[in-house]
């Protein structure tokens, strides 16, 4: 498998870029061109009039690209970089092409560190590549969020959707923890929990898909969860409703996530080639997914002592 | 000696195949049944026969035929005596009877069905694309739903019972481009369309002439097994309704018991509850085994909804020219601020 040579490079920050593969082929258009704010006028009416008349591509699964390039990740883009000071190692244990699975830590009483993560992906992939999350079916029976979540590239987290993702070649990111990790309490911070039947080994075996772990540590600090408000939780039908530090007392205020600091280090990546009919051996599937928690586990308490103040 | 008996020719679709298959040299005979003759085209004999009691029996036997190709399914209540419950009638009792028929006259070979997508239901907790093996999670809601469950149910029994009989069953998208008015195009029609908040549902059609010809190759070929028919690829309600230079009014989506109500605000007459989930939840059906097998693949959803536009001549009430024209004189307007601006900073 083709890796990538350079860890880390540096970006530069781009709020909007019509053409982002121009700005990435390393050649620089503000000095030819005459006048590059006409440039960006007149590709940011471009944009508007192709959203407006529906003249772009979306996916079966509903993934808008266009959408994705010039809106979402520019908006996620200074959250990353400026707020939380985002650091992303291991870059090279992504293949340059053809499918990954790849498995993360997952925290923050609000999932933010699933779309940190598909950011940091496409920033630094050598080739941008677009990281398709797999999320809880809570996701898909919101409206606003189902709408969001398919149109950045993700779908159902269940076999069917994530075979067919790896079977065409995508790079595929699963949160194995689910609710149990987002929802866990600021005194179990970078403590794994437990990983369910291992569905995602399955797939990645089915399909022979390299498993990347991903570390992912600064999400624990954003919303600090203290307590849960049953009662309400169980109106409102979500898993838990947070008590955080300054949530729900600050009101809207307290919905602004803390400015820690941020390291994600993705880890050598795991073969699974000729393992396909061992996908329902659940000894295997078992043996597998403790491996990725172990390793995720240990990379986590090895980027801590990087970091020792969350807030440095 | 290929002789074909087609139901449901009074309408457009069962019309259309009738006439291709008797225009068709490897078929000597195309015998139409239905409880009112065919308007425009149609097959070379028409026998008036009502689906839902025993005549079809006699017509199959009479025929002689080895073929029967049953299409009188009713997708909507709509323009149908007796509302939903005749619909329910002819869709279920109906193919209960040609499926009796087809088990009872020993020189029938092949029967062929039409069913829906909309045997997979749609809701949040359902793979993106259903693959025909996919078992929906839950019995989908509204009346043409079950009634497609009900219909593949009895194929299925029929299969048991005459394993020699081969049996296709062809699951087919919401059609596009038929001259024919639909809810869909009703929906469509509206200068204002109204969508559910927060929900932008991924859409998948198939050309009316693409399921006629899918159709007209199971009567003539051999494909035993259910098949899904859809254009491939998607289209958003959203792009779909740009695109039609339409403008989207979004509603807010009610509780399970709002349903009804939010069936009403979208609009559409005839809409039924199964196409309330379609329009909050989408439909994304995978056509590889179609292809594989009939080595024929439709043309793609956003091709089919194009020629849609195109043959019901939608005037846009956001035109496409008009949004080009927009932004010339946008850009324009801002390239005079700016070069005034810029010029008044050159003489300083």
């Amino acid at each position: 498998m083709a890796r990538v040579e350079s860890p880390t490079r540096p970006r530069p920050v781009v709020a909007f870029d019509p053409s982002p593969a121009v700005s990435s082929n390393g050649h620089r258009p503000v000095a030819e061109e005459p006048d590059i704010w006409d440039r960006r006028v007149a590709g940011a009416l471009a944009f508007l009039r192709r959203r407006l008349t529906g003249e772009y591509e979306v996916d079966e699964f509903g993934f808008d690209p266009e959408l994705t390039d010039n809106v979402f990740i520019p908006l996620l883009r200074p959250l990353f970089r400026r707020y939380f000071r985002g650091e992303v190692s291991g870059v090279s244990n992504l293949p340059l092409s053809g499918p990954a699975l790849l498995v993360a830590n997952h925290s923050g009483t609000v999932p933010v560190d699933s779309a940190m993560l598909a950011l940091a992906v496409h920033d630094e992939h050598p080739l941008q590549r677009h990281l398709r999350l797999l999320a809880a079916d809570l996701v898909f029976r919101i409206p606003g969020l189902s709408e969001l979540a398919r149109k950045s590239g993700g779908t159902l987290a269940c076999n069917p959707d994530a075979e067919r993702l790896l079977g065409t070649g995508q790079l595929v990111g699963v949160f194995p923890e689910g609710f149990k990790g987002v929802g866990k309490r600021y005194w179990q911070r970078y403590q794994l929990q437990r990983f369910g039947r291992g569905g995602f080994v399955s797939a990645a075996l089915r399909t022979e898909t390299p498993i990347v772990p991903v570390a992912i540590v600064g999400a624990e600090e954003i919303y600090p969860l203290i307590g849960n408000i049953k009662p309400l939780a169980r109106l409102l039908g979500t898993p838990y409703f947070p008590v955080t530090p300054t949530f729900p007392w600050l009101g809207p205020l307290g919905m602004l996530p803390l400015p820690s600091k941020w390291l994600i280090e993705f880890c050598e990546p795991i073969d699974t080639t000729g393992m396909a009919d061992q996908a329902d051996d659940p000894a295997v599937v078992f043996n597998l997914a403790d491996q990725v928690r172990e390793t995720i586990q240990q990379t986590l308490h090895g980027l801590l002592k990087r970091r020792p103040d969350p807030f440095e | 000696m290929a002789t074909v008996v087609v139901t449901g020719v009074g309408r457009y679709l069962g019309a259309h195949v009738a006439a291709r298959l008797a225009n068709d040299p490897r078929i000597d005979r195309v015998v139409g049944v239905d409880a009112v003759p065919p308007g425009g085209p149609g097959p070379s004999e028409f026998v008036r026969a009502d689906l839902r009691t025993a005549e079809i029996t006699r017509v199959i036997a009479d025929a002689r035929a080895d073929t029967v190709v049953h299409l009188a399914i009713a997708t909507s209540p709509e323009g149908h005596s007796g509302g939903r419950a005749g619909m329910k009638e002819q869709n279920v009792i109906g193919t209960m009877q040609v499926l009796a028929a087809c088990q009872q006259v020993p020189t029938v070979r092949k029967v062929v069905v039409r069913s829906s997508t909309a045997a997979y239901g749609a809701s949040f907790r359902d793979p993106a694309v259903f693959t025909e093996d996919t078992e929906p999670r839950e019995v989908p809601r509204g009346g043409f739903a079950k009634d497609i469950l009900d219909i593949e149910g009895y194929v299925r029994g029929f299969r048991r019972r005459r394993p020699s009989v081969q049996a296709t069953v062809l699951r087919f998208a919401p059609f596009v481009g038929s001259p024919v008015d639909t809810a869909l195009t009703r929906y469509f029609l509206q200068p204002v369309v109204p969508t559910v908040l927060g929900r932008d549902p991924r859409l998948q059609f198939v050309h009316i002439d693409d399921a006629q010809e899918v159709l007209h190759r199971s009567v003539v070929e051999d494909h035993p097994g259910t098949f899904n028919v859809a254009g491939p690829g998607v289209i958003m309600l959203s792009q779909a309704v740009r695109r039609a230079g339409r403008v989207a009014v979004p509603v807010v989506e009610f509780g399970l018991s709002g349903t009804a109500a939010l069936a009403k605000s979208l609009g559409a007459r005839g809409l039924s509850l199964d196409q309330v989930d379609l329009f909050v939840h989408g439909r994304v059906v995978d056509t590889t085994r179609l292809t594989k097998e009939y080595g024929y693949t439709p043309r793609s959803t956003p091709e089919a909804f194009c020629d849609f536009l195109r043959v019901h001549r939608l005037g846009a009430v956001l035109g496409r020219d008009r949004i080009a024209a927009a932004e010339q004189a946008l850009l324009d307007g801002i390239r005079r601020v700016r070069s005034t601006v810029g010029g008044r900073d050159g003489a300083r």
